[in-house]
């Protein structure tokens, strides 16, 4: 019930008096409300639930965690994963 | 996909297990609150891969599993009557009522519709105006912004066939419940990453420090979990109790102030019944004032008989960390995701689902 998926903003607009966009999770496009990030702009990453925007993804923390966990598992210039497959185990769950 | 597959990474999971695993001196019991994290963590094995030491126990964090009773027959009484529509997430649709659930009473006719948000529902409502549309507003505090929102939008656009069933829980109060039953075994906490990233932890610093246990706000991927359980332990080993903060991608300490605002603007808080647990003090929502008219209990007062529950079904025990899933002699026989006596066996949330859906055997049964 608490799933959150991140996704990529593509298209901000207004709907029925509701800030709305749609955000592309992997190549899979859905409608979400927006009105709970609204410093978010185009190209932002941003935690989906039930059709709401809950946060806006903070890029330089993710990435200074990754650091460090990368560390922590003894590896060498990591490469961020950028294949959508993902997107299945998302919508399996 | 971004933000995902890098918390899937076999060889930092290895490291972060290791780490454990040098930092462990003694038995530890964490709770994580979530059942959607109780899903990873059974489903890739980790309860079996931290050291011995470590035990998890499941939380109550299963929205669909701690409904009471009285609302699912309440819902169905609701989904039946003429002239109106029950929209529902998903997973609300095969938790045992007493005497069916929401698919039984569809099969038969009644219409009830699954929707992927509450402002879909509002949209059922707009479309048919000469029915009265009932949104199952099933959820704990991260799913309150978007069943505000839907109440609000259908008052502002004075959409009045729209109406909410409150089901609303808060963890906070849940914690603290398991944290004084007698013979609680409890001694950290994985907190729910999404419920803190809506609400931020500042709730969560009054229950570390006077129950001196450490809490850690974690996310959901497998690496999250790993790291937050390094960070429990670490605690724990060091003698803090503190709350941490190991999902920095998505959360705040003051938490998502807009999404509070449209919280408190749309509900107040109020006594809850738990499914298994019983009612906790100021544990639940319920709406305020002027959106009262658009409560579902007010609009239809319940007529239904006494709610009755499976005979052995443990599903209080499992919620409150008292049992696992495969201490239950209905487990996997009596009771499956198809035919479940109980709700955790329901949902994509609930302990005993995940412990089936991962093939785990019975306690002491080869399966």
């Amino acid at each position: 019930m608490c799933l959150g998926v991140p996704g990529k903003v593509i298209e901000v607009f207004e709907e029925h008096g509701l800030r709305m966009g749609t955000v592309d999770f992997g190549g899979i496009r859905r409608k979400a409300c927006l009105e709970y990030a609204p410093e978010v702009g185009l190209d932002s990453y941003v935690v989906i639930h039930v059709g709401f925007a809950i946060s806006v993804v903070d890029e330089e923390e993710a990435a200074r965690q990754y650091a460090l966990l990368a560390e922590m598992g003894n590896l060498e210039g990591i490469d961020l994963p950028q294949d959508p497959e993902g997107v299945r185990d998302e919508v399996r769950r | 996909m971004r933000f995902v597959d890098e918390y899937r990474d076999e060889r930092i999971a290895r490291g972060l297990l290791d780490e454990i695993a040098r930092t462990v001196t003694r038995p530890w019991t964490i709770m994580e609150v979530c059942g959607g994290q109780t899903h990873t963590l059974i489903r890739q094995g980790i309860d079996q891969l931290l050291p011995p030491e470590i035990e998890l126990v499941h939380g109550p964090g299963c929205p669909v599993c701690v409904t009471p009773l009285a609302l699912i027959d309440e819902a169905i009484e609701i989904a039946r009557r003429p002239g109106s529509i029950l929209c529902s997430f998903g997973d609300m649709l095969r938790v045992p009522g007493s005497e069916e659930d929401l698919f039984i009473s569809r099969a038969a006719g009644a219409d009830v519709r699954v929707v992927y948000s509450p402002l879909d529902a509002v949209e059922v409502a707009r479309r048919n105006p000469d029915r009265t549309v009932v949104f199952f507003a099933v959820g704990f505090e991260t799913t309150a912004p978007a069943n505000a929102t839907a109440v609000k939008q259908a008052h502002d656009l004075g959409i009045e066939n729209f109406a909410l069933l409150v089901a609303h829980v808060l963890v906070p109060p849940a914690m603290t419940a398991i944290l004084v039953s007698p013979g609680n075994r409890v001694q950290g906490f994985l907190a729910p990453g999404h419920v803190c990233t809506v609400m931020g932890w500042t709730e969560y610093e009054p229950i570390a420090r006077d129950f001196r246990v450490p809490i850690v706000v974690t996310g959901f991927e497998p690496l999250d979990l790993l790291e937050g359980i390094r960070m429990v332990v670490g605690q724990l080993e060091e003698g803090r109790a503190e709350v941490e903060n190991q999902y920095v991608r998505s959360v705040r300490r003051e938490g998502n102030l807009e999404a509070q605002a449209v919280v408190a603007e749309v509900f107040e808080v109020c006594d809850r019944a738990w499914r298994g647990i019983g009612v906790i003090p100021n544990s639940g929502l319920r709406l305020r004032e002027p959106y009262r008219e658009h409560d579902a209990e007010l609009i239809f007062p319940h007529e239904g008989g006494l709610a009755s529950e499976s005979e052995e079904c443990i599903a209080g025990m499992v919620l409150r960390g008292r049992a696992k899933p495969d201490q239950c002699v209905a487990y996997g026989e009596l009771c499956t995701p198809e035919h479940p006596l109980g709700a955790p066996m329901v949902s994509s949330e609930g302990a005993c689902a995940a412990y089936f859906l991962a093939g785990r055997a019975r306690a002491g049964v080869p399966r």
